[in-house]
């Protein structure tokens, strides 16, 4: 989310989210995660705080969550620097959504890579089925959002729906996928070329084809 | 070819399971004391004969980086080694495939590195959206730790080693090694001035190296098959095997392990099929991430893929992200999209990189449709050189060069649109969508 949303109305918000605080699940977590840094640098769990609160408003909120504002002042308070360290870190990492978005926050790669093998094709799709860029379904169950590179090049074109990948995309497959999910279905994830495995070349691997039905140990041959 | 038995990514293609009872099966954590016991300054000379030159880039000696950490590191002033897992440079996905199919090979490089440059703990900083390979990762940090290989006393050496992960939040620059030590530190991810250089000050102000993935994750495979093993493979400066993801229009894109300096041709036969097409309908390849000069096709076909031949002509390794685009390519749609991402990636500290990479945009969408004057693009150009070298880090180079490399090539085809676009009446032909 590169352009600067509206922040939703203040108090609202605050009425909804002030008494925000950890449950007793991500409590566990924030600790497991404040023992990662040195004492004295507690700053360095924003990014996981933030994270782990916007994860928590979406299972409250069963969207893939967001970040109100009484929400990052909690995160402040917890790691005890002030509110701006926190807002200005929320506002810099674009995975921190600071607006509500979807049930499924559908994010298409459209960089050069993907753009080569279709993203086009993939935008498309998820215009037709009324997804706006930038904008949530009325029925609340998509957002949309082009993004930047996501690493999946080799197995382009692609888009990550929440936690999942879905790779090797067309028009119809696009399709497919947004259809399973308004269902309530879980596509599967990953490649959508049959028989493709993960980022081999289509067809079958070039190389290490050993590895394919056994866990070869190639360190017999290492001599030879 | 490279043979498979010196692959050292074996389960690239995460064929087999990641677990750590699967990986020791394949060679990993085998005896890692042995290794240990080389000594520091053993390891470093074996690295460094190796000639094995960082993989996140720019290419500087890997074992010549490790010996500039502090000898006899201050109680007070540990040092850190942190690994550059931010894998965002558009074309870029082998980290990712190490990550989540090979995990342990990068873990066990971060004891035999934080051994070697005296380093208290490594932090792995991984891509905020690399969601499932984060998961995997910490699963197998986890699960060195229940081995005793990492913690109190790792593999038994005496030698106390910790590994934390950290996931980033969706930040291109936090790849730059300061950005990342920035946002480690928690803050945003903009970069530092430099020096002081991270060696003598880093993450939380002590010693830290920033080494990427795969720079860290070949080094236990070195060591044990020895630095004239792996410098057999590759020109001289140029040494050993490389992870090379191949993207765009080719038959079968992919990720593959090869010898550094094979050259593009080889690599698109054996691996992906060939051109789609054909090589006649080959138009040009950025051969390094989207941050290299794109080559056309004529000089990149039997160019060797390694630094020194993708600088001779114009471009650079990089990543070894080669991103082939064929003759259907709107060229300039394709560098005007990548113009767009710096846009969006820059970090807003610097002038020339915030105000230019919004500016070069816009200019590159106006190039694109032909609504521009054929002065403009001396223009472009000018102000590309006016960001380039300007900045405090390499985003404002890297935001120049791609365009820099579109008008040295297909200046014609530039102006070929500004002409058509003129010669029309009533300028209504249809557009393709913009990126935004």
């Amino acid at each position: 989310m590169a352009d600067a949303p509206n922040i939703p109305d203040e108090a609202e918000v605050r009425a909804r989210w002030g008494n925000f605080a950890w449950t007793d699940e991500n409590q566990k977590k924030a600790n497991e995660i404040l023992a990662r840094y040195p004492k004295g640098r507690e700053q360095s769990c924003s990014i996981p705080f933030l994270d782990l609160a916007q994860r928590q408003v979406g299972a409250e909120t069963q969207t893939q969550g967001w970040l109100p504002v009484p929400v990052i002042e909690f995160v402040a308070r917890q790691l005890g620097v002030a509110y701006m360290r926190i807002y200005e870190v929320a506002t810099f990492y674009t995975m921190f959504n600071l607006a509500p978005v979807g049930r499924y926050h559908v994010q298409v790669c459209g960089t050069t890579p993907c753009m080569l093998r279709g993203s086009d094709d993939v935008l498309a799709a998820c215009k037709n089925k009324g997804l706006i860029k930038g904008k949530t379904t009325p029925d609340g169950l998509f957002t949309l959002t082009e993004v930047e590179c996501m690493g999946n090049c080799a197995s382009a074109p692609m888009v990550q729906i929440n936690d999942d990948n879905y790779e090797d995309l067309d028009y119809d497959r696009t399709v497919t996928i947004l259809e399973a999910l308004a269902r309530g279905e879980s596509p599967k994830t990953g490649t959508q070329e049959p028989g493709r495995h993960t980022v081999e070349p289509i067809g079958g691997p070039t190389t290490l084809t050993a590895m394919v039905g056994d866990n070869h140990d190639y360190r017999g041959e290492w001599g030879a | 070819m490279l043979a498979d038995k010196d692959r050292i990514f074996t389960n690239l293609y995460g064929y087999q399971p990641w677990n750590v009872d699967a990986a020791m099966k394949r060679g990993d954590w085998d005896n890692t004391k042995a290794l240990l016991e080389l000594g520091q300054d053993k390891i470093i000379d074996v690295i460094k004969a190796s000639g094995l030159r960082g993989r996140g880039g720019a290419g500087f000696p890997t074992g010549m980086k490790w010996s500039f950490m502090p000898k006899e590191p201050r109680p007070d002033r540990p040092s850190f080694l942190v690994i550059n897992a931010d894998e965002s440079e558009p074309g870029s996905c082998k980290d990712r495939e190490i990550i989540r199919h090979d995990p342990h090979k990068l873990i066990e490089g971060a004891l035999v590195a934080g051994f070697a440059m005296r380093a208290r703990a490594a932090y792995i900083y991984i891509r905020g959206e690399y969601i499932r390979e984060a998961e995997t990762l910490f699963a197998a940090v986890a699960e060195a730790y229940d081995r005793g290989f990492l913690g109190k006393n790792a593999c038994g050496s005496g030698y106390d080693f910790d590994v934390f992960v950290h996931r980033g939040a969706g930040a291109y620059i936090c790849g730059e090694e300061t950005a990342m030590i920035e946002s480690l530190e928690g803050k945003k991810g903009q970069p530092r001035l430099k020096p002081p250089f991270p060696a003598g000050a880093g993450l939380y102000g002590c010693p830290t190296t920033v080494n990427n993935v795969e720079s860290i994750a070949v080094a236990p495979t070195i060591l044990r098959r020895g630095a004239e093993w792996f410098s057999s493979f590759g020109r001289e400066n140029n040494k050993g095997t490389k992870l090379f993801q191949i993207s765009g229009h080719v038959d079968r894109p992919c990720v593959v392990e090869e010898s550094m300096s094979i050259s593009f041709r080889e690599l698109i036969e054996k691996h992906c099929g060939g051109i789609r097409g054909g090589w006649d309908n080959l138009l040009a390849v950025i051969p390094g991430g989207s941050s290299v000069p794109l080559v056309p096709a004529a000089e990149i076909m039997d160019a060797p893929m390694d630094f020194d031949g993708l600088k001779a002509v114009g471009s650079g390794l990089g990543t070894a992200a080669v991103i082939v685009m064929d003759k259907s390519t709107d060229i300039v749609r394709a560098i005007s999209r990548l113009s767009y991402f710096y846009k969006h990636e820059s970090c807003g500290q610097c002038t020339p990189c915030r105000e230019g990479t919004g500016w070069m945009w816009r200019v590159m969408e106006r190039m694109r449709t032909g609504d521009a004057d054929v002065s403009e693009i001396d223009t472009l150009f000018q102000v590309t050189k006016q960001v380039e070298g300007h900045t405090i880090c390499a985003l404002g180079d890297a935001a120049a060069w791609p365009i820099q490399g579109l008008i040295r090539h297909f200046r014609p085809e530039m102006e070929r649109r500004i002409r058509e676009r003129k010669g029309e009446t009533g300028g209504n032909a249809p557009m393709m969508e913009a990126a935004e």
